[in-house]
C-alpha cells in the first residue's frame, strides 16, 4: 500500500516521538467486516465469546466483570453472552436491541463483527448489520435444524448482497457429533441458498461451547474436512467482492484552499466507490456530462497513480469544469444511468408510521441528497416463503417490498446488484429527519 | 487480483475516518472538534489535517477543561492548535463552578459536571456537529453508538432510539438546537490508533510513555500524587515507573506501570495487555455497570 511511503513533516518541539519506525505498519493485515445471525438460544453470544476469548481478544477485567454479573444472577456458568450486551435494558430483559460492533484481529485479518440481534422484530437490525459485510454468519442449533428464523436470514444478507455466507451448525456435542445430522442440514439449508443465489456459501459444524472447529480443527468430527471457522474467516478470499470495473466517484466535497501557498486549486475529494481511477484517463461528470481528462490524484502524502475502493483521495482535473457536491466523476463509456424513476426493494425501518403509495421522503443516495414520491408498491415480500402480495398498499416496521420511486433530481444509479454503493440508498422522514428505508436499486431503466 | 490494489487494515480505517470528516463538513453547519491533547484526538487531528489537504482544517478545536490537567497535555494542546493554525475554544470547568453553572461534587470529581459546560458551549457556539474520539472497542454503550449519533435539544442520547446507519450513508438532518455527535473512530481499536501513531510519526505528551513518577496505589490502580488528586492517611506515596494509556481528569486519571518507553514498546504492551484501556485507568468507569450509557444519555460524550 503506497499510504506509508511518506508522511507530512512532524514540526513543533512539543510532545515526544521517542524511537520506533516511521511509517512501520500493522504489516499488510486487511480488513474483513462481518455480520453475525442466528435466532435466540442457537449460541450466537457463546460463539462470538468464543472467538474473542481464543484469539485473545478478551480482556481479564471484561471476563471479571461478566464473571461476577453472572455469579450475581445465580448463572451456572460465565455467561459469555453477558459480553455482548451492551444496554441497561438488554441486560434487564435479557435479550439485545441493537447492533453491537466488536473487534478481534489475527496476524493475518483484522475483523470487526456486526452482531445483529435475531429476534423477529429486528430485521432492520440485521439489514444494517449486512449492509457493510463481507461475509455473514449464519447459526443454527443442530438439534433444530433450519428453521424460519436461519431462512429469513439467509435471505436478507442475500438481499444485501453480502458476498460470502458462513452456515455453522452449532451444538454439534448435543447430536453426538453425527455426521448424518450435519449433512441433512447442509444439504437442506445449500437448496435452499441456491434459490436466493447466494454468492458463496460454506457450511461448518461446531461447537461453540467447547471450541469444536472454532478457532482449530476439532478431532470430534473426522469425517468433516473443511477448515474451522476462524481459517475460514482468515482464509477467505475478498479483495475480489470490490467492483474494480466501473469507475464510480461520488463528489463529497470541493477542496478549494483560501491561501497564498496554494493558489488555484481546486481538488474533488471523496472515496472511490468502484473502479481504478489514473491519471491520464479520461472521465465525465454527471449530470452535466462534460468530460475531462484526471491531472493529478492527489492524498495528503502527495499524488498517487491510481486509485480504488475504498481509498479517500482528492482528484484534479485538466479543465475547469462546474462541479460539486452531489455529482459523480465516471468514464465517458461506462456512465451510471441518470434517472428520475427508480424501481427499489426497500426495507422499511420505522416503527411510527409505515410507507405508503403517495409519501414523499428525502433520499440519500451516495453523496447526492434528493426528495422522492413513493409512485408504486409493487409488491410486500414475505421474507419467510419469498411469496409476493401484489394487493398489499404499504409497508410496516421490518416489511421488504418493491417500490418505485420518482425523484426531484435525478440519481446516478446503478443496479445494487452490481455495485453496493452506487447502488444502495436511504430514506428520511423530512418531519422527524429519521431514517426511515434502506432501498437497493433492482433496475435502472 | 492483482496484489497492487491491496489495502491495509489501517489505510482502509483512514480512509473510512476522511470520509466520515468529510460528510460532516459537507453538510453541517458549525462543526467543531473535541481536542483535549489526549492521543485519540490527537490522531483525529491528524486525520482532519489529511482530509482537507491543502487547504487548513476548516473547523475550530475545543476543549472541555475540567482544570484537572497534566501540565505538559497543555502544554502540548497549545503548541498543536498553534502550530496548526486553529481556533482553541475553552469550555471551562473551573469558570462554569465560579458562575454558578454548576457545583463542585463533594468528592471533588468532575467527570459528570463537565457535560452540562459542554452543553452550554454548544449551545453558546452553535455548534450542530462535535468530532469526538471515542471508540466502540472501549466500552459496552459505545459498542452500540452509531458514528453520527444523534442528540436532541439537551444533547439527550437515546440509545433505544437510534437512527439506522448502512452501507457509508449517514444521516446529519437535524432541527435547530438538536446537533450530531460523530465519531470517526468508532471502528479503531487501542491498537489501531498506535500504529498510526507510528505510521504518522505522530508526537504525544510524554506522559503517554513510560517516566519515573510518585504514586500511590488504590484498588489496584496507580495514581500520580499531584495537587488535584486526595491521597488518604494510610496511602504512601512511592516511586514507580510508568505511562498513562488514557488522559482524562487529573484526578481520576491512573497510570499503569511500564517501562514501554518507544512507540514500538508500547505497540508490544498493548499487544499483549490482558486489560481493557478504560478498566485499567478509569476510576469513572468502575462505578456501575452502566456508568457509560448513563452519563451518555444525559449528554455526555
Ligand atoms: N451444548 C452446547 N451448548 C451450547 C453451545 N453453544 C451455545 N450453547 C448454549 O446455548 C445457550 C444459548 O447460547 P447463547 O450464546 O446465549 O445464545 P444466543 O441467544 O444465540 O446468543 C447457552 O446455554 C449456551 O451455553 C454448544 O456448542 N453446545
Amino acid at each position: 500500500m503506497r499510504d506509508a511511503k511518506l508522511v507530512a513533516p512532524q514540526s513543533g518541539g512539543v510532545g515526544a516521538y521517542p524511537g520506533g519506525v516511521r511509517g512501520a505498519e500493522h504489516g499488510r493485515m486487511d480488513l474483513l467486516r462481518f455480520a453475525t445471525a442466528g435466532s435466540v438460544d442457537d449460541g450466537k453470544s457463546t460463539l462470538i465469546g468464543r472467538l474473542l476469548y481464543d484469539t485473545k481478544s478478551l480482556f481479564t477485567d471484561q471476563l471479571e466483570a461478566v464473571e461476577a454479573v453472572s455469579l450475581a444472577r445465580g448463572d451456572e456458568y460465565t455467561n459469555l453472552a453477558l459480553l455482548t450486551d451492551g444496554l441497561r435494558a438488554e441486560r434487564e430483559q435479557g435479550i439485545t436491541i441493537d447492533v453491537a460492533y466488536r473487534y478481534f484481529a489475527t496476524p493475518r485479518r483484522k475483523f470487526i463483527i456486526a452482531d445483529t440481534p435475531g429476534h423477529i422484530q429486528y430485521t432492520r437490525n440485521m439489514v444494517t448489520g449486512a449492509s457493510t459485510a463481507d461475509l455473514a454468519l449464519i447459526l443454527v442449533d443442530a438439534r433444530k435444524g433450519i428453521v424460519e428464523q436461519s431462512r429469513r436470514h439467509a435471505f436478507l444478507c442475500s438481499l444485501l448482497r453480502v458476498p460470502h455466507l458462513v452456515l455453522c451448525v452449532n451444538k454439534m456435542d448435543l447430536v453426538d457429533w453425527s455426521q448424518e445430522v450435519y449433512e441433512r442440514i447442509a444439504d437442506e439449508f445449500t437448496a435452499f441458498a441456491a434459490k436466493l443465489d447466494a454468492p458463496d456459501l460454506s457450511v461448518i459444524p461446531i461447537s461453540a461451547l467447547s471450541g469444536d472447529n472454532v478457532a482449530s480443527r476439532s478431532d470430534r468430527m473426522p469425517w468433516y474436512e473443511g477448515p474451522s471457522l476462524l481459517h475460514h474467516l482468515e482464509h477467505v478470499h475478498i479483495a475480489s467482492d470490490r467492483n474494480l470495473v466501473d469507475v464510480r466517484f461520488p463528489v463529497q466535497y470541493v477542496i478549494r484552499p483560501q491561501s497564498n501557498v496554494v493558489r488555484d486549486y481546486r481538488g474533488y475529494a471523496g472515496q472511490v466507490a468502484s473502479g481504478v481511477l489514473k491519471p491520464g484517463d479520461e472521465v465525465m461528470a454527471l449530470p452535466s456530462g462534460f468530460t475531462s481528462r484526471i491531472a493529478a490524484i492527489d492524498t495528503a502524502d502527495g499524488p498517487v497513480d491510481e486509485a480504488f475502493p475504498p481509498m479517500s483521495v482528492t482528484v484534479r482535473l485538466e479543465d475547469e469544469l462546474d462541479i460539486s457536491r452531489g455529482d459523480m466523476i465516471c468514464r465517458p463509456n461506462n456512465t451510471p444511468t441518470p434517472t428520475q424513476d427508480v424501481e427499489a426493494m426497500v426495507c422499511w425501518m420505522d416503527e411510527s408510521q409505515p410507507l405508503r403509495v403517495g409519501g414523499k421522503y428525502a433520499v440519500k443516495h451516495t453523496t447526492r441528497s434528493v426528495r422522492t414520491v413513493v409512485r408504486a408498491l409493487h409488491y410486500r415480500l414475505d421474507v419467510n416463503s419469498l411469496h409476493r402480495d401484489e394487493t398489499a398498499t404499504q409497508l410496516a416496521l421490518n416489511e421488504i417490498g418493491r417500490v418505485r420511486l420518482r425523484t426531484t433530481q435525478p440519481l446516478f444509479a446503478d443496479e445494487y446488484r452490481r455495485n453496493r454503493t452506487t447502488g444502495g440508498f436511504i430514506l428520511i422522514d423530512e418531519g422527524t429527519n429519521r431514517t426511515v428505508a434502506a432501498g437497493m436499486i433492482v433496475e435502472t431503466a | 487480483m492483482t496484489a497492487a490494489y491491496r489495502v491495509s487494515q489501517l489505510a482502509a480505517l483512514e480512509a473510512e475516518s476522511i470520509f466520515v470528516m468529510r460528510e460532516v463538513v459537507a453538510e453541517l453547519e458549525r462543526p467543531v472538534l473535541l481536542f483535549s491533547g489526549g492521543k485519540d484526538s490527537i490522531v483525529m487531528l491528524r486525520l482532519a489535517e489529511r482530509a482537507f489537504a491543502p487547504a487548513r482544517i476548516p473547523f475550530p478545536v475545543m476543549h472541555v477543561d475540567t482544570g484537572h490537567n497534566f501540565p505538559e497535555v497543555l502544554d502540548f494542546r497549545d503548541a498543536r492548535v498553534s502550530e496548526l493554525g486553529l481556533q482553541l475554544l475553552v469550555a471551562s470547568v473551573p469558570e462554569a463552578i465560579e458562575s454558578g453553572l454548576v457545583r463542585e461534587p463533594a468528592d471533588g470529581t468532575r467527570n459528570r459536571i463537565q457535560t452540562p459546560v459542554l452543553l452550554h458551549a454548544i449551545e453558546k457556539y452553535r455548534f450542530d456537529a462535535l468530532f469526538g474520539g471515542a471508540r466502540r472497542d472501549e466500552e459496552k454503550a459505545r459498542a452500540k453508538e452509531r458514528v453520527f449519533s444523534f442528540r436532541d435539544e439537551f444533547g439527550q442520547w437515546d440509545p433505544k432510539n437510534q437512527r439506522p446507519e448502512l452501507w457509508s450513508i449517514y444521516n446529519g438532518r437535524h432541527h435547530p438546537g438538536e446537533s450530531i455527535r460523530v465519531f470517526p473512530l468508532s471502528n479503531w481499536t487501542e491498537l489501531d490508533v498506535w500504529h498510526y501513531i507510528a505510521r504518522e510519526g505522530l508526537a504525544l505528551p510524554a506522559i503517554y510513555y513510560a517516566h519515573d513518577r510518585e504514586v500511590i496505589e488504590r484498588d489496584g490502580m496507580f495514581y500520580a500524587v499531584n495537587e488535584f488528586f486526595a491521597t488518604r492517611s494510610a496511602e504512601v506515596p512511592m516511586a514507580r515507573r510508568v505511562r498513562y494509556r488514557t488522559v482524562g481528569d487529573a484526578s481520576q486519571t491512573a497510570a499503569v506501570l511500564s517501562d514501554a518507553d518507544t512507540v514500538q514498546k508500547v505497540i508490544e504492551e498493548v499487544a499483549a495487555t490482558r486489560i481493557t484501556e478504560r478498566g485499567a485507568t478509569r476510576g469513572d468507569d468502575k462505578v456501575s455497570e452502566a456508568a457509560m450509557e448513563d452519563r451518555k444519555k444525559e449528554g455526555y460524550f
